[in-house]
This record gives structure tokens, sequence and C-alpha cells, in this order.
């Protein structure tokens, strides 16, 4: 009895432990999606009733909009160049012994352990050094924050997809050639899809890093250039009311979907 | 179709010669064998054929083509991988048809030949599966018929049965034969495994340490091996190591004389005997070479027994007596007469 009795005890703690951390993790989304609804201004509890209102006034947030497109254009320009030159990085580092390969390795995973203040510090003094030196406006350009952008979203495509290409089976790249493909025809039907699941999801964190960005962008950004993090925090000095949590439930729910129906074509949880 | 040549193909690295030297001819519709322990260079040699090494010198020819220094895509040898090394995001019939779209056959052309080939390999009706679908036996099948499609020049098959189990085994090896046979497909195989080499060759190449030791077929590598290795490898061979004392006289490192017509020149040797010449008891009684050996220890194998027996001090060897009713059933411990013709052995000089 007691035999039978301990693991089923030890899973009861597992199942335990792990729904914690899942209420930890969720919690702070249940709360700022409750507190999308509700009706008073002021945030406190219990609320006094329950509205859509902060919904619709959104749209009217000017700064919050522009933001928003602001965003969308950066993180998707940053994730493709990053895919562009992350894809081919990690085929080198995984395929060929390049010179201080580990450290190449390293050096391009740094941005993502590297706090984003020292990262906003450095890029900051790079930027407007480059602009005194060249007479190119670097700073709060629209190239500029892409760039910087590229940086943040690169260590994502190297460690999914040198991930993706460890457990790839090069014989059949061998196969394809044996049949009558070329390097390029190889790599285009036969390498690139087998990693296409890596290279996806490489895209999706490097959009949604570069989405939710705030302590880099803080130094780049210039006037009337304002991604979304920066326009709901400079909103946030001025007011607390509820148009901030509805915003972010929006942004919770893009994010959401995303995920899901990326999920659907690869399954994410192979790859990370 | 086409004849395949191999001229004094080496490979190096660093030191190490992977590839000796090899020359091997093989006729136009020819099932040719490697067949050499792992490291022999057989594979390296495949390789090379199919585009994948670059030789360090010599020359491969495919008909008048020299293909030496061609890339891969444009040899047309179709190989089947160990591995199968099936595209495991197409479905059957578009890893069938992948050789033929890389030589721009329209999907119109493409699909009369992509179902011949799935109809030789047995696997009608599976066009749209995935190869994660299929059995081992399966994808096996599908790699064949991917590289059938294509309608090679030489087929090349690296170790295609390894992944299979026994039973599988012995069918595939008998499917791909009739099948080479009937499209007379110039093919070079490449195993370990002796037995199958056996059974589907025309005619094999034992290679060791990157040399060829012997090209013959299978009477030639079982009756006449060329020197020590090939005695021992092709088959079971029981060993004596000694000198060659005169001509037509042979004495083992023990001090026994023994008779032998293969002894010839001086210097040591060693003496190699397959167990089958080797008589027992009173089947020995006539025999030219006769001695008294001390049993050391018997395996029971079904249809033969293995028996160690010692003849001196220096010299044991291996018996293998067959298993039948009233038959001789040696024991530990017991001294019997076992015993050999004058021509049954063969003497290989020492190797250094």
């Amino acid at each position: 009895m007691s035999a039978a009795a301990r693991p089923s005890l030890g899973r009861l703690a597992l199942n335990g432990a792990a729904g914690l951390s899942l209420l930890f993790i969720l919690l702070p989304l249940i709360f700022v999606t409750w507190l999308a609804f509700f009706r008073q201004e002021i945030p406190s509890f219990p609320p006094e009733g329950y509205s859509l209102k902060w919904f619709a006034a959104v749209p009217g947030q000017k700064a919050f909009v522009d933001g928003f497109v602001l965003s969308l254009e950066v993180g998707v320009l940053a994730t493709l160049i990053g895919l562009v030159l992350g894809v081919p990085a990690s085929l080198a580092l995984v395929r060929h012994r390049i010179v201080l390969g580990p450290a190449v390795n390293t050096l391009l995973l740094l941005p993502l352990v590297m706090p984003g203040i020292v990262l906003g510090t450095s890029l900051y003094v790079f930027q407007i050094e480059t602009e005194i030196a060249t007479g190119w406006p670097m700073l709060g350009s629209l190239g500029g924050l892409v760039a910087a952008h590229t940086l943040v979203v690169v260590p994502w495509v190297v460690r999914l997809v040198t991930a993706s290409l460890a457990g790839f089976d090069r014989t059949i790249e061998e196969a394809a050639q044996n049949l009558g493909a070329g390097p390029w025809t190889t790599f285009w039907r036969v390498t690139l899809p087998s990693i296409r699941s890596g290279i996806v999801a490489a895209g999706l964190f490097g959009f949604v890093t570069s989405f939710g960005n705030l302590e880099m962008s803080l130094f780049l950004v210039g006037p009337g250039r304002t991604t979304l993090p920066i326009a709901i925090l400079q909103y946030l000095e001025w007011k607390i009311d509820p148009t901030v949590a509805a915003a972010s439930v929006i942004q919770i729910v893009l994010i959401g979907a995303a995920m899901i129906i990326t999920d659907r074509y690869v399954k994410l949880s192979r790859v990370v | 179709m086409a004849r395949l040549s191999i001229d004094t193909l080496k490979k190096v690295y660093g030191d190490f010669n992977a590839v000796d030297n090899v020359t091997i001819d093989i006729a136009d519709g020819e099932f040719l064998v490697l067949l050499g322990p792992s490291g022999c260079g057989k594979t390296t040699t495949l390789r090379m054929v199919a585009g994948f090494i670059a030789p360090s010198a010599g020359k491969i020819a495919i008909g008048e083509r020299d293909v030496t220094n061609l890339p891969p895509w444009k040899r047309n040898c179709g190989l089947v991988f160990q591995s199968y090394a099936l595209f495991p995001h197409m479905t059957v019939a578009e890893n069938v048809a992948f050789g033929l779209e890389m030589r721009k056959l329209s999907p119109a052309d493409r699909a009369p030949r992509v179902a011949e080939a799935l109809r030789l390999v047995r696997l009608t009706g599976f066009d749209e599966r995935y190869p994660r679908q299929l059995s081992g036996g399966q994808q096996q099948r599908v790699a064949l018929a991917r590289a059938l499609a294509m309608q090679p020049d030489v087929l090349l098959l690296d170790e295609p049965l390894s992944n299979l189990d026994a039973k599988l085994r012995q069918e595939v090896r008998v499917e791909i034969r009739d099948l080479q046979r009937k499209l007379g497909l110039t093919t070079i195989m490449v195993t370990h495994d002796q037995e199958e080499a056996l059974t589907m060759a025309d005619r094999l190449v034992v290679m060791e340490k990157g040399k060829v030791r012997q090209i013959g077929s299978q009477r030639e590598l079982y009756e006449k091996p060329a020197d020590r290795f090939v005695a021992g490898f092709i088959g079971r061979s029981a060993f004596l190591d000694g000198e060659i004392a005169a001509p037509g006289r042979f004495r083992t490192a023990g001090g026994l004389e023994i008779t032998s017509t293969a002894a010839k020149g001086t210097g040591p040797a060693t003496l190699a005997l397959r167990p089958e010449r080797i008589a027992v008891a009173g089947d020995a009684a006539a025999s030219a070479n006769r001695f008294e050996a001390r049993v050391e220890h018997v395996s029971y194998l079904g249809a033969l027994l293995d028996v160690d027996v010692k003849l001196s001090g220096h010299d044991r060897m291996l018996l293998q007596i067959p298993n039948r009713q009233g038959g001789v059933e040696p024991k530990p411990g017991e001294t019997i007469t076992i015993g050999w013709a004058e021509d049954a052995g063969l003497v290989y000089p020492r190797e250094p």
C-alpha cells in the first residue's frame, strides 16, 4: 500500500510545484486583463463595475497607435535582417571549423544576456560618435533603431537554428546531390525545409523580443518616433487609468495568437 | 548502364593511406561487392566513386566518361545510403521524383517513371505516405526506388541491409539481386557481412588496410585465397605457424613435420587448412599427414562442433566436425587422431 502511495505522493508534489510556477507566471497577466475591464479610472479593489470603454479608448490614443505601427515596422525589419544574418552564421558555426568558432558563437549570443541599459548606453554613444564622424543621421532614425533591434534578434536565431542543425542528418544533403541537385538547390529544397521549425521559432521569438524591448530602445528613439512600450511608459507617467491595461491585453492577445498559429505548423515545444 | 573503371585510386589523410592504389574494373551489368573489416577503405572507395570524397590520386571512369573531377550531382550514380537518407519532409512519390525533377523532367513525364520505380520495389499505392509512416524495410525500398528512378549509369549500395532485421535481410538480398539482374545495372555494394557478400556478388573484392587483397569469384576466394588474411576472412581456416623446411616439407613451430605440395621456397611460413579438409579418427587413417591431438575445448553449434585441439606444445588448431548420427563426438581431455592430404593446405610466407 505505502509503496504504491509513495510515488503518487511525489507526483502530486511535482504537479503542485508546476501549478504554482505556472500561476506565478500567469498572475500578472490575469490581473492586467482583469483590470482592463474595470469601470473606474483609478484602479482599486473591489471593482466598482465592468466596462469596455478603455478598449474603445486605445485607438483614440495617437501615441499608442503610432507606437504600435513603429514597433511592428521595427520588429518585422529587425527579424528579417536577423534571419538573413543569423541563419548563414549558424550554418557556418555548426558545419565549418572556424577560427575562434566558440568565441564567435558566444559573441553572437551576448546581446541576450547583456542588460538592456548597458546595450542601450553603448549603442547611444556609438551612434552619436558615428553621426559626428560621418554626418549620417543615426540616432533616432528608423535605420538606427532597426540596427539595434537586429542585435537582440540575432541571438535567438543563432541559438534556435544551431539547435535544429545539431540534430540534422547531413546524409540527406548528400542524397540530394547524388540525385543531381547542386549546392543551392540542395540548400533550398533539403536543408532549409529541415530546419524550418527552428527558423520559424527564431523569427517568432526574435520578433516578440524586439516588439517588447523597452530599456535599449529608450536610448535610441527620437522625437516623434516612439515604440509602443515607450509610449505606454510615457502614458503611465501622467495617468494610471486602465487604457494602459487594455493596450497590454491587446498585445497579449496578438502575441498569444501568433504563438498558437505558429505552433499549429511547427511544434514550438520541440525546438525551444 | 555502363562499365566502371577505378584506376590506381588513392586517398591519403595525413600519413594514413585510407585507400591505397585500388584498381578495379567492373563490367557492364556486373554486381561487385567490396568486402572487408571496418576501416579497410571500402566505404571511402565507394564515396570517391559517388563524388563525395576527392581522390588524392588515380582515376575513375564511368563508360568512356572520366568522372574523377566531377561533382556528385553530375555523376549519375544512384547511391542507396546505409541510413536510407530519405527526405523527411517529402512524400514517397516526391522522394522518388526528386532525381527526375533535377533532370528537368516535366511533372507529366515524371509520373510514369515514379510509378514504375515504385512498382519495381513493390510499393505501389504508397505514393502519398511520408517516410516516418513506413517501416525500415519499406524505407529501404523507397531509397532503392529513388536511386533507380533516375536510371543511373551505376548503382552504389552502402551497407544497404545493415539496418534491417535478420529475416528481412534474407528477403531483401534476393530482391535486390533479382532487380539488379533484371535491369542489368552495373552495381557496387559495400558490406562487412561475409554471407551477404557471398550470396549477392558476381565477383568480390576483399580489402584490408586500404589495399585490395584479392579480386575473384566466391569459389576462387574460398579455394585459392591469395594470402593469409583472405584465408582467414573468407570462410574459416585452421592456421599452423612454422617454416618451410624443404620443398614439399613444412615444419611447425612445435616441430611437427608435414608434407604439403603447397610448400615452396624457404623461410618462415603459415600453413592454412580448411576445416572440412581435416579428417578425424577413422576417416584420417589413410591421410598422408596424421597426428595425435589432445582435445582442449568443444563448442556445440548444432550442425557442427567446433573443436580446439593441441598437436604439440606450440601447435593448436581449430577443427569443425559435422555433428552426425553415430559420428565422433570428442570430449575435452581425450586424444583423437586427425589427418589431411598432401594437397589439402595452402602455405603463405609469413607476413612482416
